[in-house]
């Protein structure tokens, strides 16, 4: 799993690219908590989920953690773009009440 | 169109999981599958396969093994291992529940196969293992005219 991210008009604009399961979260957790963690003056925190090409229940528990994490912060987290397996999954789980949805 | 049968056995590495899910989805290419069904039985089994590696084997390594079975248009998947095995299924399933509640788990593993999987059962015994079982049936495709 790739994460790249840029910083403009005070979002955090954070890309995660490639399958989200048990086997890859791990690196991009802790890519994302340094990302967070560098830029804790974000007024927002924006993940695009567009580039992720598959997503188990691990992404469930990926973003609650990074949702936790932002939340600590004061930050609002959005997430952005999920493919419709990943909607699927993403409304099952009633994460949307948490973290919206951003266009 | 012919039965057809896939028996996979491999270690419940991590790194396996994605090998188990586009295995299945290769295999069962050939029932048409339209793209969501494919997704769906790619996550059932991801879920799957990973609750070996994480609740099953925990710290260990053990083996893993997924059959897949094509008959009449429908296809049935069934994932064992000879893990810890789970005490109480009932509470197992039920959305939320997670045993790992520190691991950023979601909980969402079973209750994912259940909803996206048309019939979905679960088998285990402590210090047996568990097995689950999963048929996904495909819509007869209907041509355009």
């Amino acid at each position: 799993m790739v994460v790249t991210s840029y910083f403009q008009d005070k979002t955090l604009y954070i890309n995660l690219s490639g399958e989200m399961d048990e086997c890859s979260a791990q690196s991009a957790r802790a890519k994302c908590d340094k990302l967070i963690d560098e830029y804790v003056n974000a007024k927002k925190i924006i993940i695009n989920l567009s580039d992720v090409a598959f997503m188990d229940s691990t992404g469930i528990g990926f973003l609650i953690g990074r949702y936790k994490k932002s939340a600590a912060l004061s930050i609002p987290l959005y997430v952005q773009k999920p493919n419709f397996a990943a909607d699927k999954i993403l409304n099952l789980s009633g994460i949307y009440s948490l973290i919206p949805k951003a266009e | 169109m012919a039965n057809n049968y896939l028996k996979l056995q491999f270690l419940s590495l991590p790194r396996n999981q994605a090998f188990a899910r586009d295995a299945v989805a290769a295999f069962c290419l050939e029932l048409n599958p339209s793209l969501s069904d494919l997704s769906d039985i790619k996550t059932a089994v991801s879920e799957a396969v990973t609750n070996c590696t994480v609740h099953a084997y925990k710290k260990e390594v053990g083996t893993v093994t997924l059959e897949c079975e094509i008959e009449d248009g429908q296809l049935h998947i069934t994932v064992s291992d000879e893990g810890s095995g789970i005490a109480d299924v009932e509470q197992a399933i039920q959305p939320f529940y997670t045993s790992l509640p520190s691991a950023e788990r979601s909980g969402m593993g079973f209750t994912i196969m259940q909803t996206f999987m048309d019939e979905f059962k679960v088998d285990s015994k402590v210090g047996g293992g568990t097995t689950v079982f999963m048929t996904k049936s495909f819509k007869t495709e209907v041509e355009n005219a």
